[in-house]
């Protein structure tokens, strides 16, 4: 139990992750409003892009751009650039879906004049 | 050195994710959901992932930031429910296990850091030590997403072309 302990707070990064995970999860389920429901999606994404970046941190390693180009290469010098080729496209694609979630929110405002879901639900029936 | 700078930065992270939540006026929401971005790019490159940290700057701090804005000049910029009924039971049980169940995974993950974790050590150094010569671009990450994995990049803007077609459907006057 306290080894459990000392190895959440050995992994801040893993710590901060969950904490915005499950607080983005949480608005996205409980709130009404459609607006904040978005704002909490853009945060479960972009802690699920911190997780994977901070797997590919290394200690002491410089950015994977290499210095020299005709030197061998050591991989521990450069941080890993796999999870950075993930994320990279991984950032775009959540922007564009919160894209198409904020034009809905435009256009069910424009026909039921309210972004609040139960007032939404009340107006359609 | 991973410790000195990064709990004021994952600090900072949390305080703005807190604000963009509790904050009632959704417009001041946006503004710190885009300082949280600008926080995270800045997390991102002292972790060593500058590519990363330019996108999330450009792409989720500000395009993000400038969509959410429009929509709210278009709409209503207040949170207008002032008392909200209290969450339900399966989500006051469901949320917290869920977070143990996390945490409690945190001891089998390898130490954040280590250059020798699964991660690391798998397919990653074969990359480092040869694009250079498959590709003559000194960046790794530029050679993996533009050569190696182009056709996913490619495939990916289609996303972003079906994303940016369902936007103009969706915002005809007419529609």
């Amino acid at each position: 139990m306290v080894d459990a302990f000392y190895a959440v707070f050995q992994r801040t990064n893993f710590l901060t992750f969950v904490i915005i995970f499950l607080w983005g999860f949480y608005i996205m389920v409980t709130r009404y409003n459609l607006v904040k429901k978005l704002i909490g999606m853009y945060l479960v994404q972009t802690s699920v892009i911190f997780f994977l970046v901070s797997i590919s941190a290394k200690k002491g390693a410089t950015v994977p751009v290499l210095l020299s180009t005709t030197d061998p290469v050591q991989a521990a010098n450069y941080a890993n650039p796999l999870p950075h080729v993930l994320t990279l496209t991984a950032i775009v694609v959540g922007v564009a879906t919160t894209g198409v979630g904020l034009a809905l929110c435009a256009a069910i405002y424009r026909k039921y004049g309210s972004l609040d879901e139960q007032e939404v639900l009340e107006r359609l029936e | 050195m991973i410790l000195s700078y990064e709990i004021p930065l994952l600090l900072l992270l949390l305080v703005t994710a807190a604000g963009a939540i509790l904050v009632k006026d959704l417009m001041s929401a946006v503004l710190l959901l885009g300082s949280y971005s600008f926080f995270l790019s800045l997390t991102w490159a002292w972790l060593g992932a500058v590519d990363v940290a330019f996108v999330e700057a450009v792409v989720g701090g500000g395009l993000g930031t400038v969509l959410f804005l429009l929509t709210l000049i278009g709409t209503a910029p207040k949170d207008t429910r002032l008392r909200r009924p209290p969450p339900s039971a399966i989500t006051l049980i469901v949320f917290p296990l869920l977070g143990l169940l996390l945490l409690y995974a945190a001891n089998d993950l390898p130490e954040f850091g280590d250059p020798n974790t699964p991660a690391s050590a798998h397919i990653s150094p074969t990359y480092l030590e040869q694009s250079y010569q498959d590709t003559h671009t000194p960046n790794v990450v530029t050679s993996v997403l533009m050569d190696y994995r182009s056709l996913d990049t490619m495939v990916e803007t289609v996303v972003i072309f079906a994303a940016g077609i369902a936007c103009a459907l969706l915002l005809r006057r007419n529609a």
